[in-house]
Order: structure tokens, then C-alpha cells, then sequence
């Protein structure tokens, strides 16, 4: 009822984890069956170990937070000799978010990955708003994009997802272009350059000054932007920006999205996601659907 | 230990002031072992705007009743939402959370300061499990900034600091004259200041010494990366890898001003 597909991914469902939202999968394995999930996009990993940004990294906002975490991760050696054993074996998607800072960084990574057997896909992380050099500066200009994707696409050989970033003039310009580039899928949106002040102590809650906004704010640009991309690619969607229920889930899956990943609610409720299952099913009884592909991109 | 997501029942709230407040909590079935200076994250009920949990050290526990005890310092919107709750009210916590103290020594010494006397009580009763009697120093700017006192009593030798010498000595915690004694071990929590100093008389003197930190946290199980702190091995999250660290592991947190 609820299966669907990403290119050549075959979802048992159309829930995945965001990544950076979800570490590898194992701090939840206390709340959820993980293998219930229909993916799972682990953490941003580059080309070499990285220690972050310096705390303090997030600020609490309107039903919603920001971050500056920037892309702290163990490195893409490391993931592929310690990490990737450890949760190799799970039932569901494994898809490793690959952030970098220049298009070798991208292609050593991607490549790598591409060596593991139960890494059906990558999802190429061009919109991190938290480094210097975290590749928003690829993510905002299309041609830079194209680049970025057609030189990935060379060494990467399965399932390649591009993830897009919400802080342009216009998303669709960038969507076609790193789908003529030859990426696969595209999931949006990474977080909303944004800011805040702490006026007790006249200075920037977060230690970069500006971080990512995420969480329930941010929803309806992310199901705008997802609508107006799902019209104009024919690659398959992944919506995600401020998910936390069932419904949210639903309108990005109306709006065009052929699955969507939850991310800041897995801070809210480490079992939100099992809810956002339960709830499509339920949905899809309650409305008389059979295949949940039914109602995929029906505005 | 597992991590559970648990409905919990406040069954006695105390209010000591406009600061500080208890919660104690009923879990509907059996209590899962606690440790000392583990930590809940507390869902805000209510408030729409506050969508994070907030972390709260756990004050007391009580096997046989199955209830823990929440000290709460009100110092924002999501901890004044929850000092309106009531007798009664459900509320949610994911916990067991992080590591606890580690429970060694035998001269032992806690310092606690303001919010950060919380876990101590918790502390100093698995303490005198193990047969271990601490003194206990607190320390707050005046009397009525120190919520617990007397509740401290049974467990070891209570002494306090004040800064305006309304209760025990006058001055900062680390000017007590029983702060420079002969001890194995400290266990400190509070503000950070004072932590650095303990910590840094500790190292001083080659005396192992246990903080607790209260960075500020989204997820509170290892998966945002938002709390660290800068210990001496790198960036390392306060929820998962700590909120207990031994100073030995900190030496660049506790010497940077």
C-alpha cells in the first residue's frame, strides 16, 4: 500500500530520516525498528574528518531551530572501515548524505561509497548553509551545479540524489540543471540561511552568527518549492522541511514528492516516524487507497 | 540501558520560589534503573512555538515508589510553561539520557552551584550505597538561590557558601574552608565558572574530579551534534558522551576562559 520508488530504490515506504537529523540510524534503535523505515540518509560525510563549528550550535525559534553544526563527521575512511559494518545489515535504504568543499572532495567520497555493496545510493549534499566551503556556493548556481553533478556522476554508479537548497531566486532553474547533469532524483530543501540575536547579550545566539533554519516554520516554503519541482523535472522528488506528522507528510506527497524524509522532529519525538507510518496507512484505509502512488502529485 | 519515551504523572509539585520548582513524577509501571547524573529531555506541553524538549537532570529517585524528581530552574519560555504544570498533568520524557557520575573515591567532595545541585542529591544517596559519606558544598549568590538543603542532610556533611553570607560562609564555594581539604574525588555541578575553578584546583591538586555539563541540546541522544563541548579528543556531545566528563578530559575547556 505505502511501497514506492526513487529511480532503481524500492521504499517499503515513502518515510525516510534526513540527514544530520538521524546520526547513523543506531542512537534511535532504542525507540524504533529501524528496518521499518523506508531509508535512511546518514549523516553528511566528506572527504576528510571534520571537527564542526564551535558551540554553540543551535538556537531554539518560532517552531523551529537553527543549526551550525557544519558537516562534524567522522570522514569518509572512517565511515566506509568502521561505521558502514555496523549498520550494513539493517532491512531498509542506506544513503549516504556526501557534503564537501571542492569537486574532488565530492567525487573521492562518492566514489568510495560506491564500493559498498549495501549503499544502494548517495545523496549529493549541495546546500550546506554551515561551512565556508560547504557547498551552497555549488548549490546556488546552476551552471555550478551541472558541474558538480556530471563530474559525481562519472565515479558513481548507482542511485545518485541531489539535495537542493531553499536559499535561491529560483529552485527549478537549479532542479533542471542538475537533472540534465544526470542526477537521478532530487530531495529539497536543506535548511533556510537564517539568523538570531539574543538581546540580553547583544550578540548572535549561534558562534557563525548565521545557521540553518528548520523544523514546522519552515514547511510551507519546503511544499511550495517541492511543487514547483515536481513539475518541472521528470527525475522523481524527495520533499522534507518541517515534517512531523502524518498530514505533513501527506501534503509533500500531494504536492509531487515520491517520498519525504523528517528531520528536525526526530529531535521532538526519536519515534515520530513510526507515528508518520501508522499514519499514512491509516490515511490510506480511511480514504479507500490502494497504492499510495494514487495520491502522488495529485495538485 | 534502554532509552525509553514514557507518560509520566506529576504527583507533587513544590514551589521554593519564582526560580525554583520540584516536579515529582510518576512512571505508570516499573522504573528502569537511573544513575546518577543521567537526565530526561522534558517535552513543553501546551506552547506551540517551543518545539524542543528541554533537558532536566534528575534530582532524586525513588525505586520503590517508581517516581523520580525534577529540580527545574525557570530560566526560559519552555521551563516557565512547564513550572504552570499541575498535580496530575501527564508529561512526556525520553530517558534515561547520557552518562552518570562515576561513583568512586572515598574522601569524597560534591560542589554544587545554583540548578547545578540538582543531580548531587541523587548522587550522594548512590553514594552512601556504596558506604561513601561526602561532604557537600553549595554554594548560590544568596539563601534563597540554594532551593535543597536540608533534604541533604542524611547523606553527608552539608556546608554552604554564599556570596552575601546569608547561609554558611561568606564568599564563592572555592573560598570555603572546607573546599581545600583532603579529598580523592569531587563531583561538581553548576554554573560553568565555578566548575572551572573546582576542576582546575582538582587538576591542581592530582585529585579526580568529575563535571557535569549542561550544554544547550536539540535531540539529548548523540544525534544533532549541537551540545559539544571542546574536550582535549575533540568535539564530544554533552548528551551522549557526557553530561559527566572526568576533568582529565577537558583540560582545554576548563583552562579557556
Amino acid at each position: 500500500m505505502l511501497q514506492t520508488k526513487i529511480h532503481n530504490l524500492i521504499l517499503k515506504n515513502p518515510v525516510m530520516t534526513a540527514s544530520g537529523t538521524f546520526g547513523y540510524g543506531e542512537e534511535f534503535a532504542d525507540f524504533i525498528d529501524l528496518n521499518r523505515l523506508g531509508g535512511i540518509i546518514v549523516k553528511g560525510t566528506t572527504g576528510e574528518r571534520r571537527q564542526g563549528n564551535p558551540y554553540p550550535r543551535m538556537a531554539e525559534t518560532p517552531s523551529g531551530m537553527l543549526n551550525a553544526v557544519g558537516l562534524q563527521n567522522v570522514g569518509v575512511e572512517t565511515f566506509c572501515n568502521e561505521v558502514y559494518h555496523r549498520i550494513k545489515d539493517l532491512d531498509t535504504n542506506i544513503i549516504v548524505n556526501v557534503s564537501g568543499s571542492s569537486i574532488e572532495e565530492y567525487c573521492k567520497t562518492a566514489s568510495m561509497i560506491d564500493a559498498l555493496d549495501r549503499i544502494p545510493a548517495i545523496e549529493l549534499n549541495i546546500s550546506c548553509p554551515n561551512v565556508k566551503k560547504g557547498g551552497m556556493g555549488f548549490g546556488t548556481n546552476p551552471d555550478m551545479a551541472a558541474q558538480v553533478v556530471s563530474e559525481v556522476r562519472k565515479v558513481y554508479h548507482k542511485t545518485l540524489i541531489v539535495k537542493l537548497t531553499p536559499n535561491v531566486t529560483s529552485v527549478v532553474d537549479i532542479a533542471k540543471a542538475v537533472e540534465n547533469a544526470g542526477a537521478d532524483s532530487v530531495s529539497l530543501i536543506n535548511t533556510l540561511l537564517g539568523m538570531a540575536i539574543d538581546v540580553e547579550k547583544q550578540r548572535p545566539y549561534l558562534s557563525t552568527i548565521t545557521g540553518g533554519l528548520s523544523g514546522p516554520a519552515v514547511k510551507p516554503v519546503a511544499v511550495r518549492m517541492v511543487w514547483q519541482v515536481a513539475h518541472a523535472v521528470k527525475i522523481p522528488v524527495i520533499g522534507l522541511g518541517g515534517i512531523t506528522c502524518a498530514a505533513d507528510a501527506l501534503e509533500f506527497l500531494m504536492a509531487g514528492a515520491k517520498a519525504v524524509q523528517v528531520g528536525t522532529a526526530n529531535f521532538i519525538d526519536p519515534a515520530v516516524t513510526m507515528k508518520i507510518i501508522d499514519g499514512l496507512e491509516e490515511y490510506c484505509r480511511r480514504h479507500g487507497i490502494s497504492d499510495i502512488n494514487e495520491i502522488i502529485g495529485i495538485i | 540501558m534502554r532509552k525509553q519515551i514514557t507518560d509520566f504523572t506529576i504527583v507533587e509539585k513544590q514551589v521554593f520560589n519564582e526560580t525554583y520548582f520540584t516536579l515529582k513524577l510518576q512512571h505508570p509501571g516499573i522504573l528502569p534503573e537511573i544513575k546518577a547524573g543521567q537526565f530526561v529531555e522534558v517535552e513543553v506541553p501546551g506552547n506551540k512555538q517551543v518545539v524542543l524538549r528541554r533537558p532536566i537532570s534528575i534530582h532524586d529517585v525513588d525505586t520503590d515508589n517508581n517516581t523520580i524528581t525534577l529540580l527545574i530552574q525557570v530560566v526560559g519560555k519552555g521551563t516557565k510553561t512547564l513550572s504552570n504544570m499541575k498535580e496530575g498533568d501527564t508529561i512526556n520524557m525520553v530517558y534515561p539520557l547520557g552518562h552518570g557520575f562515576s561513583l568512586e573515591g572515598e574522601k569524597v567532595l560534591l560542589v554544587g552551584g545554583g540548578a547545578g545541585i540538582a543531580p548531587l542529591l541523587h548522587l550522594s544517596k548512590c553514594l552512601n550505597l556504596k558506604g561513601i559519606h561526602p561532604v557537600i558544598l553549595l554554594g548560590g549568590r544568596t539563601k534563597s538561590l540554594i532551593p535543597i538543603q536540608k533534604e541533604f542532610e542524611p547523606y553527608g556533611q552539608v556546608c554552604f557558601a554564599t556570596e552575601d553570607g546569608s547561609l554558611g560562609e561568606k564568599g564563592l564555594v572555592t573560598q570555603h574552608s572546607m573546599f581545600s581539604r583532603d579529598y580523592d574525588h569531587i563531583y561538581t555541578c553548576g554554573p560553568t565558572p565555578m566548575m572551572k575553578a573546582v576542576a582546575r584546583h582538582a587538576l591542581d591538586k592530582g585529585i579526580e574530579c568529575e563535571v557535569s555539563l549542561e550544554n544547550m541540546m536539540a535531540c539529548g541522544i548523540g544525534a544533532c551534534l549541537c551540545c559539544v563541548v571542546d574536550s582535549d579528543q575533540g568535539h564530544k556531545c554533552v548528551c551522549k558522551e557526557g553530561p559527566v566528563f572526568n576533568a582529565k578530559q577537558l583540560t582545554n575547556w576548563i583552562n579557556n576562559k
